[in-house]
């Protein structure tokens, strides 16, 4: 007998490969019918204040002007735009605080009206005709500044404009600090604002059919958005249909409700014509979601023998002026504080603070790269302090194999952090480099520097982890796949293809995926995000794979009158595992089966599955860099991550991912940093030349390598890896540049403005 | 889509000058590459626009007969860098235009477009000035020639007079023979971006290479326009060919440079910069100088 061949695991090229490079897959823009009407908004260009009145007679002259819609003309249904799961818990629902247009301006670039046009050309003259009366109010940028004593308020139910607070307390700090012998090492750490930077900026269109509202949208959230615009609009949420098709990247941006609500209102009040909202750029940056900034304060008392007895940590983070995914972000970098270094005695606390800035939400890493800068500096800082090499120093304190998590559950099945850590150091040749590049002088000088990180998978049990799939066998013996969990460009298809297709035992070719989410039509999911796609679909498509599978092998037996226990299917026929005999392949079946005029009937399986497992994804960077003193640069000249991430479904796609995420790190270390006017709290740089997004040539080859420890709650062995990659580099940047010059630097991005400064105080330069 | 009221074709050079004429209040466009930013900022929406990118005759290198480079004003950047004279004779200007943009700005960019928006940052700015180079301008008058330190007259502004077009960019003889010279740009990214500084520089050595015969230093982004460094240059002059001469130029182009403090880079940071670039800089040049005649340039 043909043994079964198995496609987990194998590098098979992307389902979706050929249409994208050929330019043939299809975005929603060049879904969206020729003769679309295009919408455009009105921004407010202060930072706070009520709009007074819109003076929209000029604009309306304009030819090809259709209708101007105002904040003074939307329905007050105020709604929440956070791409998490519904919670039936009222305490546990997302903040509801926008609206489709707002009178109440909280940040420059905040919706206020909305044009639709014929053309482009005419949406935009209209715009720039536009003119809105504001009554200004002060307005606050800073965090720290923003929870004074009569600070503006932002929201009126926040007071000091804290969305939220939350602590953790265990052990007894302040008696631990009394331990005699204990070093205290204390830093403050600063993250910056920066933008997801996808490809595709956001668009959708929308439009009205049998008196209900379709959207196409680039959105990583589809039935999530459908519920949104539900409560947008007022409308059940069966009225609503979300259909999204490939998109250009998201990283988060997306993972939030964007414009599809406004979209899909302004369809309805001109009779349910097709409009396209498609935002530029400028408006990606300043309106859509950004990450959140937080300035982080950690002190540590350690013993002489290198471990902790005590630990502080504060952060603040700055949500900008609307609640979006809110406190989630900050509580999860605080989350791991207490897991990544474990010490008995813990005080936490995190903030999330409104500022009247771009709204920040979902990106890449949900506050763990924030954390990993500033806990990760914080360890390096320690381990000097403490006279032990960063390597040994985290292999001596870092999670041991075996921790368990109080809250989550999550267990520590493996010692992967010491795994990964030794493997990224033996195929860095870290130990030659460190000592190598110890003592330098001159202008020009290299350095070596590490990271770990902490990361989980999913968002169980703080919120709802579900997956829905459905398969449907053909003719032939190939089958559709659909799940609710969404292909956003990192390869989800191309996995969910190989799961399908190792369950079933059919070749990986006979797995077709349907790509387009359709809420009206595709299984229940909640989306890509947390890094769940593969984990959670994982669960479904295993499940629902098996029920099909049982649903062959039953008429399997029909037809060969052969014991159902004997059967298997191998590489895409039935088999009598007794002897290895190939009976008939699965299209014989298939199509009999389809067309029997005894016994007919359509193979097809569905089901959802309920996941109530959170697993652990740990991984390190390891760097290198040319620091030149007198340029005031740093650059990044080799670079090593290590993850492990459970099995590799796919290590070509696997590796594809984790490139992305250090490229994303490195910008994030060095250069990217969206800026806000003092004086008007304006954006400055909301572009791609004034925001400095790193490219190919700030980048070294990047490595990628990985440790395989199957996990064992997952469905075939996997486990987190879209976010993971993007949360080490920083940190493991800034301990390299620690290492080259002798400078800490405890703030990102480590561009030469502040290497200038920096370098000035340490009389380099 | 573009917001273009009307788009006016030149068929040759006084055609150009004719349109302009009939539409004073149109906008030159030539690759386009800084008006159609411009117009889809908003800026220029609505504008009319002569085009003069088919004028193939603005197009390409020449020597003249007393030995002056001869650069059309429609040729993009990386025509210049791949050009066998620009080679020859001004290389550090092909090197400094292929750090535009990106590959597609350099094949559609031009260097007549690039002076002409009288920006600061414009890479190939600093290395005209370095190399004293003369602007050619036709228009209702004929021909006139001016310093390319004329041609800029404030941030944006430049000494283009109405109905006038830049035909050509000229470098004299006089200007390059003998002449080493080397461009840093100083961006906060390997690619796709505008100088924060930019610093190009060209030496004549004696003939024993043991001193500066002449040392020319010019900046973008050090001033409202492009600029020379004319105290360094002077301090420059005559002095010997040693790592304490560049020391001492590079420190004294403070009295040259003027930036100004903005969100994309202090003053201090631009000034600091300014030293290092042109010490730099120089040291390139000195060693270029000293390479020559050995098969390298």
């Amino acid at each position: 007998m043909k043994e079964k061949d198995h496609i987990i695991g194998q590098s098979v090229k992307r389902v979706d490969a050929l249409e994208k490079v050929t330019g043939r897959a299809k975005y929603v823009d060049d879904l969206c019918d020729r003769n679309v009407y295009v919408a455009k908004v009105f921004h407010a260009d202060i930072a706070h204040g009520y709009v007074k009145s819109i003076d929209t007679s000029e604009a309306e002259k304009i030819p090809g002007v259709v209708k101007i819609v105002t904040c003074f003309d939307v329905p007050k249904n105020y709604f929440p735009t956070a791409g998490h799961p519904w919670s039936t818990e009222q305490g546990h629902q997302d903040v509801c605080d926008r609206l489709l247009l707002t009178d109440h301006v909280r940040f420059y670039g905040d919706d206020v009206a909305a044009v639709v046009a014929e053309n482009e050309v005419a949406a935009a003259q209209a715009v720039r005709a536009i003119k809105a009366e504001y009554e200004e109010l002060p307005f606050v940028l800073d965090v720290h500044k923003a929870m004074e004593d009569g600070a503006p308020r932002i929201h009126e139910n926040y007071s000091h404009n804290i969305l939220a607070h939350t602590s953790i307390r265990n052990g007894d700090y302040e008696a631990a600090i009394k331990e005699p012998g204990l070093t205290k090492v204390e830093g403050w750490y600063e993250t910056p604002t920066v933008q997801h930077c996808h490809i595709e900026n956001f668009i959708c269109y929308a439009y009205m059919e049998q008196g209900r509202i379709v959207v196409v949208s680039s959105t990583q959230i589809p039935h999530i958005c459908r519920r949104v615009v539900g409560q947008a609009l007022g409308i059940p949420w069966g009225q609503v249909r979300i259909i999204k098709p490939y998109i250009g990247g998201g990283f988060g941006n997306k993972q939030d409700v964007l414009y599809e609500p406004l979209c899909a209102y302004l369809s309805t009040v001109t009779g349910g014509r097709p409009i396209k909202l498609d935002v530029s750029r400028e408006e990606t940056f300043a309106s859509t979601r950004v990450r959140h900034a937080i300035h982080f304060h950690i002190v540590s008392y350690v013993r002489p023998d290198g471990t902790y007895s005590a630990r502080k940590f504060e952060s603040f983070s700055d949500q900008g002026a609307y609640a979006s995914h809110g406190h989630s972000i900050a509580a999860k970098g605080m989350g791991c504080f207490p897991q990544l270094y474990p010490c008995p005695n813990i005080e936490a606390d995190t903030y999330t603070v409104f500022t009247n800035k771009s709204v920040a939400g979902a990106m890449r890493g949900y506050g763990i790269p924030q954390a990993m800068f500033a806990m990760e500096s914080h360890t390096e800082d320690v381990a000097r302090a403490m006279g032990i090499s960063p390597y040994e120093f985290r292999m001596r304190n870092v999670m041991p194999k075996g921790f368990k998590d109080g809250f989550s559950k999550n267990l520590n099945y493996y010692d992967s952090f010491r795994e990964c850590m030794e493997k990224g150091r033996k195929e860095f040749d870290y130990d030659r480099r460190m000592e190598k590049y110890a003592c330098q002088e001159g202008d020009i000088r290299r350095g070596v520097g590490m990271s770990v990180f902490w990361y989980n998978t999913g968002v169980w049990p703080i919120s709802l982890e579900t997956s829905a799939c459905r398969m449907v066998l053909n003719q032939d013996g190939s089958i559709q796949v659909q799940v609710g969990e969404t292909e956003i460009g990192q390869g989800a298809d191309t996995a969910f293809a190989q799961m399908a297709a190792e369950t079933l035992g059919i070749p990986f070719d006979m797995v077709h995926v349907i790509s387009t989410q359709d809420t009206d039509v595709t299984p229940f999911g909640t989306g890509a995000y947390a890094s769940r796609q593969t984990y959670m679909a994982g669960f479904s498509i295993r499940q629902t794979g098996e029920l099909l599978r049982e649903k062959i092998l039953e008429t399997a037996r029909d037809l060969t009158r052969q014991m159902k226990e004997n059967l298997d299917i191998v590489n895409g026929n039935v088999v009598r595992i007794s002897d290895g005999e190939v009976l008939m392949s699965l299209g014989e079946l298939a199509t009999e089966k389809l067309y029997s005029l005894t016994d007919n009937g359509h193979l097809t399986a569905e089901s959802s599955y309920q996941i109530k497992n959170n697993a652990y994804s740990f991984g390190c960077t390891f760097v290198e860099v040319e620091v030149d003193i007198p340029g005031c640069r740093a650059q990044v000249t080799d670079m090593l991550n290590v993850h492990d991430c459970g099995r590799l479904i796919n290590p070509a796609l696997a590796e594809a991912q984790v490139h992305g995420g250090m490229s994303m790190g490195i910008g994030y270390a060095l250069s990217e940093k969206l800026l806000f006017d003092e004086k008007t709290g304006k954006p400055l740089n909301n572009n791609l030349l004034d925001y400095k997004l790193s490219t190919f040539m700030d980048h070294p080859d990047l490595k990628a390598a990985f440790i395989e420890n199957d996990e064992p709650t997952s469905a075939y062995g996997t486990k987190a890896l879209g976010e993971p990659p993007t949360c080490s580099p920083a940190p493991a940047i800034r301990n390299a540049i620690l290492q080259a010059t002798g400078v800490a630097l405890n703030e990102i991005p480590m561009r030469p403005h502040l290497l200038f400064e920096e370098f000035k105080k340490a009389e380099l330069i | 889509m573009y917001d273009i009221k009307a788009l006016y074709e030149a068929q040759s050079v006084s055609h150009a000058v004719e349109l302009l004429l009939e539409h004073p209040h149109a906008q030159i466009i030539a690759g386009g590459s800084d008006v159609l930013v411009q117009m889809r900022e908003g800026k220029l929406a609505g504008a009319e626009l002569v085009s003069i990118y088919g004028l193939d005759e603005l197009r390409g290198v020449t020597l003249e007969g007393d030995g002056t480079l001869r650069i059309g004003s429609l040729t993009s950047f990386s025509q210049i860098t791949r050009d066998p004279l620009i080679q020859k004779y001004i290389n550090v200007l092909g090197e400094a235009v292929d750090m535009v943009g990106g590959p597609q700005i350099r094949n559609i960019g031009t260097i007549g477009g690039n002076t002409c928006n009288g920006v600061t940052s414009a890479d190939s700015a600093s290395t005209l000035f370095a190399w004293d180079a003369v602007i050619e301008l036709t228009g209702p008058g004929g021909v006139r020639k001016i310093p390319i330190g004329d041609f800029y007259i404030r941030a944006g502004k430049v000494d283009l007079r109405p109905a006038e077009i830049q035909t050509s960019i000229l470098i004299r003889k006089e200007s390059y023979e003998g002449y080493v010279g080397h461009y840093i740009k100083y961006a906060m990214r390997n690619a796709m971006d505008i100088a924060t500084l930019g610093c190009s520089v060209n030496v004549k050595l004696s003939e024993d290479k043991s001193t500066f015969a002449d040392v020319r230093i010019a900046y973008g982004v050090a001033g409202p326009v492009p600029m020379r460094a004319i105290h360094a240059e002077e301090a420059g002059r005559g002095l010997p060919v040693s790592g304490q001469s560049i020391e001492q130029i590079g420190n004294t182009v403070l009295e040259d440079v003027t930036p100004r403090n903005s969100w994309r880079a202090s003053k201090a940071f631009r000034e600091h910069i300014s030293k290092v670039l042109c010490k730099r800089s120089l040291a390139e040049a000195v060693t270029r100088a000293e390479n020559l005649g050995k098969g390298a340039s």
